[in-house]
């Protein structure tokens, strides 16, 4: 339970850490919450050489509205999305989301871009950040670059980001009242999500339910058609590959993401319909 | 009931009041010292101990190569078993006699978490560093998971043993056959798992070793019974236990997983004594999850048989436990289990087998309740399955099939003798406190409904055994010049609240308030004997101990004050207002103050306690389950307990014991198992895969007092510790699938898991619909 020695730097500043990345390259991780990295380094599955940690960097933490659209910092930590202002009228879904993450401690050091860079499919923002049509913004010494949340991840924990990049910001469209509702099923409180299912304006994505976060597009498109919110979520599984584990088999996943997208739906119906 | 924080007017006896525990202000605020927090001067540069352990469950060791190792940063010395000189021993005496358990594996690794090598280090840091660097390969065997693949012999762990087969009770022998239930209406057979759990304790397991220059070897570590455990490492490294001392510092929670030494104590002692330098070790939480005892562990086959009135009229329970690796003190559990079969009911025919054995797994032991809960869950599932096939209420059918008051002592089929009980009384409270017949209405109406949220009312009679094995315990009480007191006791708290108890019983026979008087445990040479911790069996044995002690000393004082108060020592008593001994009915007459006394001439009296036999404390819970029968997700929403384990000393104490203990079974019911994948791989080897519960999990608890005290000791006591787990665990399974039992659901083996349940039901409707 003690990681392999490394060296450590935190930078001041992005352009410094980008070039620090760049000089170490393979050798190099980043640091952000820490609270993935730190317990497979200290599982010892991971044992960077230098870990730059871009944690502290005030200019990756911000939340603002930008035109359509909501930009939120790469180092912007789950507590900051829960408590936003912005956020709860631009865009509820993510801090309903985040508020379901961890315990108040993972909370308080978890970041958005961390989370979306670790890429866990069992993660809860990548989904909500995918049932939104978000976009990551990397950055690296050869430029800036927009990738949609569509097109980001390639399986479980990768994606198209380049070891020299880093997730710099996360754009969310501004939803405002659109209905959203975000359905986490745990065994225990703090656990990560056996099943989840994040809805918002008839877009549905899923967490562990196959190698990486997906959308629900079957039920999207029954929606789409007008076809009634039980036989939608009854096309939930479509096209997911869920994995097996103590806590699922693939049977009971494909089971229980049509119950809780079925839920889902109902509870975004009724928010974007008040009184109905 | 007000609060009490250690004064009470002398007028009242502090027996049976809610007296604060006097050891939590440090536990909660600075921490407690538990052995790898000790700054003791006695282990000034002491090397750190990291042991490199198995990655496979089952393989020939082909070669180790140590060199990359020794040349690591911080390291002073890398050994591996052929540097030992350490016989490999038997780990329990009753097992089969060729399980020998090397200290560090040589030839053969049976599971993952098995050290095999050792490296000694400057820093605790550097170890991991090190230990990656020894080289061992492997030759994969395959590995032994499934009890019944186990016991067909096809793999053997030990081919010099000729089976895996650690040892078997009453199997074959005199078996009565179908005979048994010749007589029944109705029959009812079923296999069923008591999972395997993990103790995991806040304080993994440490210990520190150190030689002195007189040739003697102190160990600090981390164990539910110091003296005990002194003997088995003295044995082990084949030295006499006179030369080997055994301190503990706080003990951060066993709940049976410490009772005893583990091998890694007699590791430490060897090391330090080769490198010639104190030695600490500590495991980390993942070494923990595979190389700490683990509990339960039982794969039950239950058969039950009686008439359509509701009798029951026949048992039987055949066990297989399974023994891990190394067999331990999990070859006890079915003793126990066999020993308590049929619960708190007065069956004509009862009959029960048991098969230990080993599997390439972690060793089992005790875990809160040992054997017993094994034997509740047995057969308060056995009850539920019969009430279901008969039509009756499960509250019903244990009434009428539980033993009577007037009937004890009563001694079982099991052969134990129950001391005292009131189990129907028990039941009544449980089904009143909880409005049973209202909770009964309202599952009905949920059903009619058709609702997604079902309720599930689960009902459990239990009576278990505490104090059992160890009735021997032992107390000194000193009363010293300056009024203050020392307790010396055999038995050795890791979380029970001796330190408060103890000095309650002291006080009251004294009359000195409690914050003068100090509890000290665990130091061997303080305390050459003793029993410690375990199976309830403190207050019955060692609290017994210290009340009588001080009554003694109470005695000796007045033969002592007799002359200077020239009276008769009949006509003597404490005078507890002012700890002194006085003349009976004569206030304001002479007096002596015990630590005047004590000034005089050492005022001490060590008393030894046999209490010959074992207590049955028993009880009853009633637990009600909302299960979302879409989702297959159980919640606990109320239990209501009745636990009756005789006076109640301190309520406070009494109540945290059962809090702990109805978490667990909680726990045991709905979320924790330890699992390991074919190959022998532990699935279950951190917090995140184990299903340990938070509060957020559990309900809050109805507890419903009631007291039955044993003839056995003169205090009436019962023990408290595992009645908790034992009564929960079988009221919660047995809830959810009440929840679900209209569904046709008839058993889900535990743990609960939404997965478990949905797929019962799921289960339950294609059979139905077929
Ligand atoms: C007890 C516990 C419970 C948890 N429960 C949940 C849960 O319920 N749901 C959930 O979704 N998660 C959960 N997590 C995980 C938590 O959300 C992590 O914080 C998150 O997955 C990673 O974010 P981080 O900021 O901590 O990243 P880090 O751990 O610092 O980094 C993770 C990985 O991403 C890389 N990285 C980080 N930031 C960037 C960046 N800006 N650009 C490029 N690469 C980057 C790092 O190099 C590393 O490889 C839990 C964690 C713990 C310890």
């Amino acid at each position: 339970m003690i990681p392999v020695g490394f060296e450590y730097s935190r930078p001041d500043t992005v352009d410094a850490a980008l070039a620090l990345l760049a000089e170490h390259g393979e050798d190099a991780t980043i640091l952000a919450g820490g609270h993935s990295l730190l317990p497979v380094m200290k599982l010892r599955l991971a044992a960077p050489e230098m870990v730059i940690d871009i944690g502290r960097l005030a200019e990756l933490n911000y939340i603002r509205v930008d035109g359509d659209e909501v930009a939120i910092g790469g180092v912007t930590r789950y507590r900051d999305l829960v408590i936003s202002g912005v956020l709860a009228a631009e865009c509820p879904l993510l801090p309903a989301v985040a508020r379901t993450v961890g315990d108040p401690q993972v909370r308080h050091r978890g970041t958005l871009g961390g989370s979306l860079a670790h890429g866990d499919p069992a993660s809860d923002l990548p989904a909500a950040v995918l049932a939104l049509g978000g976009t990551v913004v990397l950055r690296s010494p050869r430029g800036t670059r927009s990738v949609p949340i569509t097109e980001f991840y390639t399986g479980v924990f990768s994606s198209v980001k380049e070891p020299d990049e880093l997730v710099v910001e996360v754009r969310v469209p501004r939803t405002g009242t659109a209905g959203w509702a975000y359905e986490k099923f745990t065994r225990r409180s703090n656990d990560w999500a056996i099943v989840g299912v994040a809805v918002v304006d008839g877009r549905v994505g899923l967490v562990n339910m196959g190698s990486t976060p997906l959308r629900a597009s079957a039920t999207e498109a029954a929606l789409a058609e007008g076809r009634s919110v039980e036989e939608a979520a009854a096309l939930a599984d479509v096209g997911t590959e869920p994995p097996a584990d103590n806590a699922g088999t693939p049977e009971y996943r494909r089971h229980l993401v049509k119950v809780l997208t079925r839920r889902a739906l109902t509870t975004a119906a009724g928010i974007s319909a008040p009184g109905a | 009931m007000p609060v009490i924080r250690g004064i009470v007017s002398p007028a009242m006896s502090i027996l049976g009041t809610r007296v604060v525990r006097t050891e939590d202000p440090v536990f909660l605020t600075r921490g407690a010292t538990y052995t790898d927090d000790l700054t003791d001067e006695r282990l000034t540069g002491a090397l750190h101990l990291t042991l490199v352990r198995s990655p496979l469950a089952h393989a020939k060791i082909t070669s180790i190569d140590t060199e990359a190792a020794k040349a690591a940063p911080g390291v002073v010395a890398v050994y591996t078993g052929a540097d030992l000189d350490l016989e490999p021993a038997l780990l329990f005496p009753a097992a089969n006699k060729a399980m020998l358990r090397p200290f560090l594996a040589t030839d053969t690794v049976r599971y993952v978490g098995e050290a095999v090598a050792a490296v000694l280090t400057e820093e605790h840091w550097q170890g991991e560093d090190a230990a990656d660097l020894v080289e061992i390969d492997y030759d994969p065997l395959e590995a032994v998971i499934d009890l019944k693949k186990a016991l067909s012999d096809e793999v053997l762990l030990f081919p010099e043993a000729g089976t895996n087969s650690v040892t078997s009770m009453h199997l074959g022998k005199d078996d009565p056959g179908d005979e048994f239930f010749a007589d029944c209406e109705v029959v009812i057979t079923r296999e069923i798992t008591n999972q395997r759990v993990a103790a995991a304790p806040l304080e993994s397991r440490a210990a520190s070793a150190y030689w002195g220059d007189d040739g003697r070897c102190t160990i600090f570590c981390s164990t539910q019974n110091a003296q005990s455990a002194r003997d088995e490492v003295a044995g082990w490294m084949g030295m006499d236990a006179k030369n080997l001392r055994l301190i503990l510092p706080d003990v951060g929670g066993g709940f049976g997983a410490k009772i005893g030494a583990d091998p890694e104590f007699a590791l430490v002692a060897a090391f330090s004594k080769m490198a010639g330098r104190p030695v600490r070790w500590n495991e980390s939480r993942s070494e923990n999850m595979t190389g700490m005892v683990q509990g339960r562990a039982q794969l039950q086959t239950i058969t039950i048989g009686g008439d359509r009135d509701g009798k029951v009229k026949a048992y039987r329970l055949d066990v297989i436990q399974d023994a891990g690796a190394y067999p331990r003190l999990g070859v006890v559990l079915p003793m126990f289990t066999r020993m308590m079969a049929s619960g708190t009911y007065d069956i004509p025919k009862v009959w029960s087998t048991a098969q230990v054995v080993a599997t390439t797994t972690t060793s089992t032991a005790a875990y809160r309740g040992a054997g017993r809960p094994e034997a509740t869950q047995a057969i308060e599932r056995a009850m539920d399955l019969f009430a279901d096939e008969i039509g009756m209420d499960p509250a019903e059918i244990r009434k009428i099939n539980v033993i009577k008051p007037e009937q004890f002592p009563f001694t079982t089929k099991g052969g134990a003798e129950y001391d005292s009980g009131e189990y129907a009384k028990a039941i009544d409270l449980a089904l009143e406190a909880s409005d049973y017949t209202g909770l009964r209405a309202e599952q009905e109406a949920r059903r009619k409904r058709g609702d997604a949220v079902q309720l599930g009312i689960g009902v459990s009679s239990y009576v278990e055994i505490t104090g059992g094995g160890a009735f021997v315990e032992n107390a000194t009480v000193e009363v010293h010049a300056d009024g203050t007191v020392t307790v010396l006791t055999g038995t050795s708290p890791h979380g029970q609240g001796h330190a408060t108890a103890w000095a309650m019983l002291a006080s009251d026979e004294l009359g000195i308030p409690i914050d003068k008087i100090t509890v000290i445990h665990g130091d061997t040479d303080l305390i050459p004997k003793g029993a410690g911790t375990m199976g309830s069996r403190s207050l019955q044995t060692g609290g017994v101990a210290v009340h009588n002690a001080a009554a003694e000393l109470v005695d000796l004082a007045k033969q002592r004050a007799a002359d200077l108060l020239e009276a008769n020592v009949d006509d003597l008593e404490i005078d507890k207002e002012t700890a002194s001994v006085v003349v009976k009915g004569v206030p304001g007459s002479k007096s002596v103050p015990l630590a005047e006394l004590a000034a005089a001439e050492e005022l001490k009296v060590f008393h030894e306690w046999d209490g010959k036999k074992p207590t049955f404390p028993f009880g009853a819970h009633v637990a009600v389950v909302e299960v979302d029968v879409e989702s297959g997700k159980a919640t606990v929403e109320r239990i209501w307990a009745v636990d009756d384990a005789g006076p109640i000393l301190n309520p406070l104490i009494f109540d945290g014991q059962r809090h702990g203990g109805i978490a667990q079974g909680i726990a045991q019911a709905l979320l924790e198992e330890v699992v390991f994948d074919p190959d022998g791989q532990p699935l279950t080897a951190t917090f995140a895969d184990y299903g340990i519960p938070s509060a957020a999990e559990l309900p809050s608890f109805d507890l419903v007092t009631m007291e039955t005290p044993t003839p056995v000791n003169p205090m009436g006591y019962k023990g408290i510790g595992e009645a908790g787990t034992i009564g929960s665990c079988p009221a919660v399974q047995n809830a959810v699938i009440d929840a679900v039992s209209h569904l046709g659901v008839s058993h889900i083996d535990m743990p609960l898991t939404p997965v478990r349940v949905w797929t019962a039901i799921d289960a339950a409707q294609k059979e139905a619909s077929k």
